[in-house]
């Protein structure tokens, strides 16, 4: 019996790490998805609160030209997605799915600025995968994940969260989403946040 | 050790780890049987009129009058789902221009991972005529065998109904025509033609 408890085990125990991991993975990235399994949903603290203002950065961007949120000031709404890892699962999908939104940010008057703490190369090679995102991309690479760090959304193993922050046109924090890492963020919350700086 | 045994069985069992469980879901092959897919049945009238449901909240794949059911398995978040969508909107226009095909062939969209919201976001984005459904919580997408996204299953009426699946793609289909005359073949629909049945 405890052959046959030690036999099966390991088995039962791998079908529970196979299938715990649900997501909905794009072909388009064919085997190139580096799963990590399941993590800890969040991992660090918060430095920000709503009603704080932004703190600023200009980071380099895949486009080309650095970034600074604070020209954006007067201006445009921001939204600041950052995402854990090029190359991983929920990640790969999220920003081509804010790729077909655009009309949906423009609505609310809104920028998107996608943020990793992966370097350039990797993030030019990931997001070319994506198709032509209509949104910067930008690198927290160095020195490494200073701005999510800033935010307070820099995890243990220096990644980032899945977060979401969306900052008025005076610069002011309006709205936090610090999602489950292992889970997308529906997109109907982000635009509900949005839709209320009207 | 026989109560240790138990302890893990009964673990399995309510974390719907059995190994029976799992070949519910498993990857749909040509000739095999999808399990039951449960949707609601739709409130715009064109496509509950498409589909010839009549009444009720929700409908299975056996409700459906017609010889063959093409199923895409998308999300909105997928790269090659959003390539591949002017693609399919014209394999609905095609099958809808033969009166043959149009009298024996329906087509629908599983959004994977996809929120009402993000289902109807890519609805509007691609103008896609035909019926879509959310499954925001992976529910079908692990019932179907967690495949790739976009997935095509074609499934053709036999005497207990909608049930058999004779054609399973992963991808991008390329040509439309090649894949309707692939969907035409392949579900027999090409041989009741000849015959002159409907």
């Amino acid at each position: 019996m405890k052959r046959l408890l030690l036999l099966l085990l390991p088995g039962w125990l791998m079908v529970l790490l196979l299938t715990a991991v649900v997501y909905g993975q794009s072909a388009a990235f064919k085997e190139n998805i580096y799963d990590p399994g399941i993590l800890k949903p969040v991992d660090s603290q918060l430095k920000v609160s709503v009603g704080d203002m932004s703190p600023d950065f200009t980071l380099p961007s895949v486009f080309g030209e650095p970034v600074t949120l604070s020209s954006f000031r007067t201006k445009k709404n921001v939204v600041l997605s950052f995402v854990p890892a090029a190359w991983t699962p929920v990640c790969s999908d999220q920003w081509p799915g804010y790729n077909i939104a655009q009309e949906l940010f423009a609505q609310n008057d809104a920028v998107l600025l996608g943020i990793s703490v992966d370097n350039i190369p990797t993030l030019f090679a990931w997001t070319n995968q994506m198709g032509k995102l209509w949104f910067p991309v930008l690198s927290d690479f160095w020195p490494h994940g200073a701005v999510a760090k800033r935010y307070g959304v820099l995890r243990s193993d220096g990644v980032s969260e899945r977060a979401l922050f969306i900052i008025d046109k005076k610069g002011i924090i309006r709205y936090i989403n610090v999602n489950d890492i292992n889970k997308r963020p529906p997109l109907e919350d982000l635009m509900k946040a949005l839709g209320k700086l009207q | 050790m026989k109560k240790g045994l138990i302890f893990v069985t009964a673990l399995c069992i309510l974390f719907g780890l059995y190994p029976g469980a799992i070949s519910a879901g498993g990857y749909p092959e040509k000739g095999g049987t999808l399990p039951p897919v449960i949707l609601p049945v739709p409130e715009n009238h064109a496509h509950k009129a498409y589909l010839s449901l009549s009444g009720g909240k929700t409908f299975v794949f056996k409700d459906i009058k017609a010889k063959v059911l093409m199923v895409e398995i998308f999300s909105m978040y997928c790269p090659h789902c959003q390539v591949e969508a002017p693609a399919v909107n014209r394999l609905y226009q095609k099958i809808e221009a033969d009166p043959h095909l149009k009298q024996n062939i329906r087509l629908i969209g599983i959004g994977v991972g996809n929120s009402a919201f993000e289902v109807n976001t890519f609805r509007k984005k691609y103008a896609i005529p035909f019926p879509l459904f959310p499954d925001p919580d992976f529910k079908i997408y692990s019932a179907l065998g967690k495949v790739r996204t976009p997935f095509f299953i074609g499934i053709k009426s036999e005497n207990k109904g909608m049930e058999r699946i004779f054609l399973v793609h992963l991808g991008g289909f390329g040509s439309v025509d090649e894949f309707l005359q692939r969907i035409a073949q392949e579900s027999g629909l090409d041989e009741s033609m000849k015959n002159g049945e409907n």
